[in-house]
């Protein structure tokens, strides 16, 4: 065991839980407006879909790589966002069940990806894999020019896309917990007849924050497929690392900057299996591989239960958490 | 002395209807600048509503609104905002889990969370409120609460303020600081008006007071010059009588036994407070109160759903000629008993056994010759619904939420019958045949309208509504019935059915204890009234002999418990 090991074992943690860190900062916005997106499963497959189809067009493109990298985040930023609007109409507008039509909005997303991304008629995996991934190897690539595929591989996502994970986690926090917007929309979570009556407008803002949220959380989508795994088998499991999303969430107990260290938890926990695996004299069987990768959602339940002894209210999830507003019941 | 000023807010002519229901019609109102206005009325005659059509919740359906002489239009709460008023809602409407003041400052815009504190202290100390702007709210009491709710109105620059029963969940020594402060609010210009029912507090701490009464503005006067009973009669008004026939109570025996009732609510602050009464059988028992003076958890204690700290509730079921058995008891205790001339044959003579061989008294008691009076009691406090049920009380509860507590909404009537039979029965699967039964005799004979017994209850009027939920409860016979304000939103014809329902029970010998608001109704149809006031009873009264202003000063007068607080 060397300590090339290790660092290389924490890099790939760290990068790993990139993905949670984009899927729960997204939905920890959207949860603070009282919605409860179930769809960010499929948001994050929308998204890395979304932004893996402008990087397939571009990709081999002579444009210079750092439009490139701005249309694939910027692509897969709409396209989540988009799939968030559509929860939003359904559940703000027409007011149906913000589970159903979370996981609704979750068997389409998975769907339509898995089309998009399996159908070599519509993706150029060359274009969007092969070519762009140094570029998203930024500020790493510049001082390493003459990077190998084993370096990279080594290297993990530690790129643009890590460093944009970590800057919005921290600016999420910022803006909910130090800025009058933070304010309003925490007070719409909590209780939005209340924010109503103090000249909120509720529905405005529960947009806002849940197509900011989705966006959000499908540039988790781009990275995991063109940045951490830089593979074309990638997005068939996406759609797991949408509900480990939604774990974190509560792991953190709904604040955004903690979703740094929470996913970098996420990120050993889940992938110790193989870890230990190289440790010498430690074997890992076929069968104690899955039980192990259940850690995550072991922990949050047990954060759960410890959140809900200790009792503290601001531990607790927003109030209205799940419950659409209407004006007129008062 | 108002008079010669001019008035700050005057409403002209106001009618506002809720479908069917008028809940105020033609009101007239003025608010002169620093006074303190009180509205007083009973529950239900649209005090709230005229409120809230000032705080642009509603928007009147007729009438004006003039502010400084110039008509305006109140669509909602910002309206209301800016034309400098704010009103202090019942029940607040805070963020429990913000600090003070991050609640104050909810929704303004362009101001800093850094300059509240310092705003919201010079306002504290402008008129005396004692407030920590640092402190979350779930942290607070119900008065620093609502201290916060009044901070937030002033901070929004309101110069009218309309507070909605602010005493209602105050101690005596907070109300006393309110008053205070609204006298210091008032001595700054600004007008306060206080919706309320009680007098004491009306003639405490009001300059001027309109009453109201079943949606219509009866007189406006200057509190110097009203007294207590004159309010009273005009909160009142004058005795209506209605057609609803009373019979005799048969042969009243005590059925239901409370005693020292006390429970709180989950602020931990008193509901009940030592209520103790008799229901007999073959009674109808009426209980007034303006709303929330305890009826709700009364009721709720009796069906089993109340928490109580203490006091007992005991169910007589006096059973007789009843076949004694060996069964419960031995041979030698028979015998101890009969000598004591506790048994009686089927003639009703008293059965000795002097003189009779051991088997021959065995023969007679299995041939059910051998009969007894019993009087069972049961305790039924601490006790489950379900307990109570099984302890084989026969107790019906008709609550105030009918669609929330009593039925099923979206199920239709057989289901919901079946909520009450779900447990009969040894099979699998549940018997629906019954319960459809029971559906379609209820729609026959209460003449329920709905398309059929599987229409969802939620689709039906209120008065089929209730009258679905009043024959299921009827229907197992109950020897106690508690029907809480069974007629509330129903129109004559529907509240006449319910009547008649509650007093066929009455005559066959049930308990029925009814809760209601309109007190001439109460007059008509119960042959007790118990009168209740913040938990308390105030009164028990006889219904055929009461006076109404008698009633009016029991719901509303200031307790005997509460002058001795304000002696200490």
């Amino acid at each position: 065991m060397s300590w090339q090991n290790w660092l290389n074992f924490i890099i790939d943690a760290l990068t790993f839980g990139a993905t949670f860190m984009y899927g729960s900062t997204g939905e920890i916005i959207t949860e603070k407006s009282g919605h409860l997106n179930l769809g960010i499963p499929g948001i994050m497959c929308m998204g890395g879909a979304g932004g893996c189809l402008m990087l397939s067009l571009v990709g081999g493109s002579s444009l210079p790589p750092f439009l490139i990298v701005i249309l694939g985040i910027l692509a897969s930023f709409l396209t989540a966002s988009l799939m968030g609007a559509i929860y939003c109409f359904l559940t703000v507008t027409l007011r149906s069940n913000q589970n159903v039509t979370g996981l609704a909005l979750t068997t389409f997303g998975v769907g339509l990806m898995k089309v998009i991304m399996s159908n070599k008629n519509i993706i150029n995996v060359k274009n969007y894999l092969v070519i762009p991934k140094e570029y998203y190897r930024w500020p790493f690539s510049l001082i390493q020019k003459d990077l190998q595929a084993a370096d990279l591989a080594a290297m993990g996502g530690l790129g643009i896309m890590f460093f944009l994970a970590v800057a919005i986690a921290i600016i999420a926090s910022y803006v909910l917990y130090h800025t009058k917007v933070g304010l309003n929309l925490r007070a719409i979570g909590e209780n939005a007849a209340t924010a109503d009556a103090a000249g909120i407008n509720v529905s405005r803002y529960k947009y806002c924050a849940t197509i900011i949220g989705s966006g959000i959380a499908g540039l988790g989508g781009l990275y995991y497929i063109i940045d951490y795994m830089v593979s074309q088998e990638a997005y068939l499991s996406l759609e797991a690392f949408g509900w480990l999303s939604i774990a974190l969430v509560i792991f953190v107990l709904w604040r955004p900057h903690l979703t740094i260290p929470g996913s970098f938890i996420f990120g050993i926990l889940f992938s110790c299996s193989s870890f230990i695996a190289i440790i010498p004299g430690i074997t890992v069987t076929m069968a104690a591989k899955p039980l192990l990768r259940m850690l995550p959602y072991v922990v949050t339940v047990l954060v759960l239960i410890i959140s809900s002894i200790r009792n503290k209210r601001e531990n607790q999830p927003p109030a209205s958490l799940g419950v659409n507003y209407f004006r007129e019941e008062r | 002395m108002q008079n010669t000023k001019k008035p700050f807010l005057e409403m002209k002519n106001i009618t506002k209807c809720f479908g069917e229901v008028v809940a105020n019609h033609g009101v007239n109102l003025d608010v002169y600048p620093g006074e303190v206005l009180a509205i007083l009325g009973e529950n239900g005659c649209g005090k709230t509503t005229l409120m809230n059509m000032l705080s642009g919740i509603y928007f009147p359906d007729e009438g004006h609104i003039l502010v400084d002489g110039k008509e305006v239009v109140i669509r909602d709460p910002k309206d209301a905002f800016d034309l400098k008023i704010g009103m202090i809602h019942q029940h607040f409407k805070l963020v429990d889990i913000f600090t003070a003041a991050e609640n104050i400052d909810l929704g303004i815009k362009g101001s800093s969370l850094k300059t509240v504190n310092a705003r919201v202290r010079e306002i504290a100390d402008r008129y005396g409120f004692n407030i920590d702007p640092e402190k979350k709210v779930y942290d607070m009491s119900v008065s620093e609460k609502q201290t916060v709710e009044i901070i937030k109105v002033l901070y929004r620059g309101a110069d009218i303020l309309i507070l909605d029963e602010p005493t209602a969940v105050l101690t005596l020594q907070e109300i006393r600081k309110l008053f205070a402060i609204l006298r210091s609010m008032v001595a700054d210009g600004k007008s306060v008006i206080i919706i309320t029912h009680k007098l004491n507090e009306v003639l405490e701490v009001s300059d001027r007071v309109a009453i109201m009464r079943k949606g219509e503005h009866i007189a406006t006067v200057n509190t110097s010059e009203a007294t207590e009973n004159m309010l009273t009669e005009m909160m009142v008004g004058k005795k209506i009588s209605l057609n609803i026939d009373r019979s005799e109570p048969l042969d009243p025996q005590p059925r239901l036994e409370i005693t020292g009732l006390e429970a709180l609510n989950p602020e931990g602050i008193p509901v009940l407070k030592n209520v103790s009464f008799t229901v007999n059988g073959g009674e109808i028992l009426g209980i007034a109160g303006i709303a929330g003076s305890g009826q709700k958890e009364l009721l709720e204690a009796i069906a089993g759903l109340q928490p109580l700290t203490s006091g007992s509730i005991v169910f007589h079921n006096p059973k007789k000629n009843k076949p004694v058995t060996f069964y419960h008891k031995s041979f030698k205790r028979v015998c101890e008993l009969a000598a004591a001339g506790a048994f009686h044959d089927p003639s009703g003579k008293p059965v000795s056994f002097s003189g009779l061989s051991k088997a021959q008294i065995m023969q007679l008691v299995k041939e059910g010759q051998v009969l007894f009076n019993e009087d069972e009691a049961m305790n039924l406090r601490d006790k489950t619904p379900l307990e109570i049920r099984e302890l084989g009380v026969r107790l019906s509860f008709v609550p105030e939420d009918r669609l929330g507590m009593g039925l099923v909404g979206s199920m239709g009537i057989t289901d919901n019958m079946m909520l009450r039979s779900y447990r009969k029965g040894h099979s699998f699967f549940v018997d629906r045949k019954k319960p459809q039964e029971l559906g379609k005799r209820i729609i026959e004979e209460l003449e329920v309208v709905t398309p059929g017994v599987r229409t969802p209850v939620r689709r039906l009027s209120g008065g089929n509504v209730q009258k679905v939920l009043v024959g299921r409860e009827i229907s197992s016979s109950p020897k106690v019935l508690m029907a809480a304000y069974p007629v509330r939103g129903l129109d004559i014809n529907s509240s006449y059915t319910i009547y008649n329902l509650l007093n066929k029970q009455k005559q066959n010998g049930a308990a029925v204890v009814f809760v209601g608001e309109d007190l001439d109704v109460l007059m008509a149809l119960c042959d007790r009234i118990v009168v209740m006031n913040s938990g308390t009873i105030t009164g028990i009264v006889d219904a055929r002999t009461v006076q109404k202003e008698e009633l009016g000063a029991l719901m509303t007068k200031t307790y005997p418990t509460d002058t001795a607080k304000e002696a200490e």
